[in-house]
């Protein structure tokens, strides 16, 4: 059995190695001056994504039957499954429109989240009452699958918004444009503050009052942000910049909020390093590179993905969850956090669909709504589960 | 009304933008649309007459139009979305710790913002006025825009006439000129083969496929409506229902709002927790967690529909419906009811049982009586001739100052104070008992009562649910999906072709998907002489 988790989680090193590969191959298309798609770098990208993918589902079904049940029980399979959704989102699109820059865009952000979610406790977890149930794979995973489908608009939109936003003068657009590229950075310091400090097995002790008991809580990162009233235990661990605030809740408040802390600061450095090498905004850096597509196509790639995605996303996310809350919980919708921001979610897409219909609402303007629709989807996956405690938190 | 005859000799409803059989734009009305002068024509609902951009002089055409129109939509959805993200800063009333008083809660927790949270009523935000009314308005949104758009995009479509006029075709996104002579054969050979419906009149071709999927968005507002008053049924007693029931091992309970009909018994509640030594596949993450993880919740239960009638007085007659195995995920389901398993209490006390001793001699028992916690007598009279008279009794002890009390009437914690007479028939002495104490208020007593032992059983409590609604929830969900399904996964793609003196106009318009209908009309032109059209509405870059 063992060893059957060791293949399962080498399959997934694997996959992980093929799309980084992938990347660098869709990157080489960009440099092709010609518009041509079918280069052969493109040819070797599409093939070695899609061996990542079936490498990764290679991951999935082994851990499946080292698990006997479906790997999407806690944070870590459900993000990492969530990146190979997005991965085949990505594939069923390249052969629609076989635009080689879409990949170049979204195999990073899947490697990203499938980075992102090996930070999490990644042991074979069993499963509480509430989660047996048929529904728990059919539920989780349409839900992701519509996700998955719905963040390609988002790769199509940022691609536009590169692409279109003017960068003669600095703007709201240039600003916000940024910060979105920076929220990609602090993710990736987010992952190597965490490898960092995970292989430096980094760890400080402090008691600190919670709900007025003292309690042990513990850091695997330098505390900035040290418990509120909390006492460092550990000798020779870093003394806490400050305190976190009093109204920070719970025994890990003041852990995530450190976490928050590091992950923004060393995204800053990262962006502040390449903003220093490209001695420009980095939107800026690559607009040039991405002049030849048309932004007509890139815009209707990201309305294709929303009326894709959007169906699958409400039978997933809303239809399949209320039948199961139904069977597990007697009621098919009961406003818990993860139930109204899946609601949210929804609306948001709602509200996009029939903002396409009005006249002015395409290319800008539609991009920037389908870099919200992806904020508030991360914002479920993330925050939801790690600060609005509620019945769906794994971690 | 004032009907509107075109050139070509159709009679147009008032309001119309675009005339309903040859498309040419109708003078006077194109402001409706926002059509400029020689810019692309609107194509939205094809330019019909729609009533809310007609008239606007009555009460009744005010309400209209406000409901009717895309961008109020938008803003219900947006203030709706508002709404429900703020009720998620803090839980809802309905998930503070139970006996938590939420007057007092959310200040406690939460300090000044949880306070204003609670005043502004967000704790409960869900089921406020003010969150039913926005609902309910996006409701009214959805028949008035879906009536005002449906009605009048039908009759535009069914009048349509192949033969357009010039305008028309050359004010569409997709259009082409070719001056040489075409193979219309092929063109409609080609067009046939792309599953293209294809009509003909005097030269004329309008070729059209997937209309049905202009239907999608209306069916999908059918299905939220249907969804929307199935929630709004929930109110109707007969229809919802919601209770609860604690049941103690070994005991039977009338099933709560079934007037009597059905009767359930616990025969035996399961709590079962994984074991790391025994599932190698969780053993890492049970010893990382260190806390017990369940892995069954079970209610062992007989479920009796009773046969008499229920008259005050008369015991119930009961025959037995089914044996169950209730666990989370799979309620007992009979005569439209549920039970679902939803929580339970391990251990509680079933009985106690006492010894009486002289005190500070515990060799000779004075007597031993058991006290049934559910149904505890007044006196208990022992062997020796003493008695004990049971004064107070709290079910579930604590301390509140310096006075005893009892959170509730479930013997979690059961405490008793005992007047014992001693066999002499002499004055009573005040006890005091419970788990693990022994309390002598004057320190004087003669006599000493000790706990001599205990049972427990484990309580299971079930919900009971009717829920008639459901299968509207159900229609509703599955009709919005068809709709949508039907609206987002096809397009509806038309091609024009019109002969001019020196050659052919085409032309082409869909309602998403332009790449499609590109493709499309690139392979019905092949090997026809027909020139690729230009799409005239390219974003510039």
């Amino acid at each position: 059995m063992g060893d059957l988790v060791t293949i399962s989680s080498n399959l997934l090193y694997a996959s992980f190695f093929f799309y980084l590969i992938a990347t660098f191959f869709f990157g080489g298309t960009i440099r092709n001056e010609k518009t041509g798609n079918r280069g052969k770098a493109s040819t070797i990208g599409i093939s070695l994504t899609i061996a990542g993918f079936i490498t990764q589902l290679g991951y999935f079904f082994t851990r499946w039957v080292a698990s006997q049940h479906a790997p999407v029980s806690n944070l870590f399979e459900f993000t990492t499954f969530f990146g190979m959704m997005l991965v085949m989102a990505f594939i069923i699109i390249y052969f629609i429109y076989r635009l080689d820059v879409i990949g170049l865009f979204a195999l990073p952000i899947a490697l990203l989240i499938i980075a992102y979610a090996s930070m999490f406790p990644r042991e074979i977890s069993p499963l509480v009452p509430s989660l047996k149930s048929h529904w728990l794979y059919i539920h989780v995973t349409t839900a992701a699958v519509g996700e998955a489908i719905l963040a390609i608009s988002f790769v199509a939109g940022l691609i536009f918004l590169i692409r279109q936003i003017d960068q003669t003068k600095s703007s709201k657009h240039t600003f916000w444009l940024e910060f979105v590229i920076y929220s990609i950075f602090s993710t990736l310091g987010f992952i190597i503050m965490t490898t960092t400090f995970g292989a430096m097995d980094y760890q400080a002790q402090f008691q600190a009052p919670v709900e007025e008991q003292i309690v042990n809580v513990e850091y695997e990162m330098p505390a900035i942000a040290g418990p509120n009233g909390g006492e460092l235990q550990t000798e020779g661990a870093m003394q806490p910049v400050f305190e976190a605030p009093g109204w920070m809740r719970g025994q890990d408040a003041a852990r995530k909020f450190n976490t928050l802390i590091w992950s923004l600061l060393s995204g800053l450095v990262l962006y502040g390093i390449v903003r220093l090498l490209l001695r420009k905004r980095v939107a800026a850096a690559l607009q040039p590179k991405l002049k030849k597509f048309n932004p007509d196509l890139i815009d209707e790639v990201s309305y294709r993905a929303v009326s894709i995605g959007f169906p699958v996303f409400t039978l997933g996310a809303i239809i399949f969850a209320m039948i199961w809350a139904q069977e597990a919980w007697n009621r098919f919708w009961g406003w818990d956090p993860k139930e109204v921001w899946a609601l949210i979610t929804w609306l948001f897409y709602a509200f996009f669909l029939h903002l396409r219909l009005s006249r002015g609402w395409h290319g800008t303007k539609s991009a920037w709504l389908a870099v919200g629709g992806f904020a508030i989807i991360m914002f479920n996956l993330i925050a939801v589960n790690l600060v609005i405690a509620g019945l769906h938190s794994y971690a | 009304m004032k009907k509107i005859k075109c050139e070509c000799g159709h009679v147009n409803p008032e309001g119309t933008v675009l005339c309903e059989a040859c498309g040419k734009p109708i003078e006077g009305n194109q402001h409706i649309d926002g059509n400029k002068k020689d810019s692309l024509l609107n194509m939205r609902y094809e330019g019909s007459a729609r009533r809310s951009q007609t008239y606007n002089r009555s009460i009744v055409d005010k309400v209209w139009n406000f409901f009717s129109s895309v961008k109020v939509g938008v803003w219900l959805i947006i203030i709706t979305l508002v709404a429900s993200s703020l009720g998620t800063i803090f839980p809802q009333e309905m998930y503070i710790p139970p006996g938590a008083n939420p007057v007092t809660f959310y200040e406690d927790q939460y300090g000044l913002a949880g306070k204003i949270y609670y005043q502004l009523g967000f704790h409960n935000l869900y089921s406020s006025l003010w969150f039913m009314m926005m609902i309910a308005l996006i409701g009214v949104s959805l028949v008035i825009c879906s009536i005002d758009r449906v009605v009048p995009l039908h009759r535009a479509l069914k009048k349509q006439k192949p033969k357009r006029h010039h305008t028309f075709l050359k004010r569409q996104r997709i259009f082409g000129e070719t001056k040489a002579n075409v193979d219309m054969d092929a063109f409609k050979s080609n067009l046939h083969k792309n599953r293209y419906k294809v009509r003909e009149q005097e030269g004329h071709i309008l070729a059209e496929k997937g209309r049905f999927s202009r239907w999608g968005p209306y069916v999908n507002h059918i299905g939220l409506i249907i969804f929307l008053l199935g929630a709004l049924l929930r109110f109707l007693p007969s229809m919802y229902i919601d209770d609860f029931v604690w049941i103690r091992e070994g005991e039977t309970e009338v099933v709560p709002s079934t007037g009597g009909k059905y009767y359930v018994k616990n025969e035996d509640f399961i709590l079962e927790n994984y074991d790391p030594q025994e599932d190698k596949r969780f053993q890492e993450a049970l010893m990382n967690q260190n806390v017990p993880v369940a892995s069954n919740y079970q209610t062992n239960a007989v479920i009796y529909e009773r046969t008499n009638n229920d008259v005050v007085g008369a015991e119930p007659e009961l025959k037995v419906l089914s044996r169950e195995k209730i666990v989370v995920n799979e309620p007992a389901k009979f005569g439209g009811f549920a039970l679902y398993q939803s929580s339970f209490q391990l251990d509680e006390f079933s009985s106690m049982s006492f010894t009486l001793h002289e005190t500070g001699d515990e060799s000779a028992v004075l007597g031993k009586f058991t006290v049934d916690l559910t149904a505890p007598k007044m006196e208990y009279k022992l062997d020796s001739g003493a008695r004990v008279v049971i004064d107070e009794y709290f079910p579930e002890y604590y301390m509140d100052g310096n006075q005893p009390r009892s959170k509730s009437k479930f013997p979690k914690n059961p405490a008793f104070v005992f007047y014992v007479y001693p066999p002499d028939g002499g004055e009573p002495e005040v006890s005091f008992a419970g788990i693990g104490m022994n309390i002598d208020p004057t320190n004087e007593n003669d006599y000493k009562l000790n706990l001599a032992g205990f049972d427990t059983r484990d309580v299971t409590g079930l919900a009971v649910k009717k829920d008639y609604t459901l299968p509207f929830m159900g229609v509703g969900g599955l009709i919005f999906m068809i709709g949508v399904i039907q609206g987002m996964y096809w397009n509806h793609r038309r091609i024009w072709l019109q002969p001019t003196e020196d050659g052919v106009w085409i032309a082409g318009h869909t309602n998403k998907n332009w790449y499609g209908l590109k493709r499309d009309i690139e392979k019905s032109i092949q090997d026809t002489g027909i020139e690729m059209p230009e799409d005239q509405q390219q974003l510039k870059g």
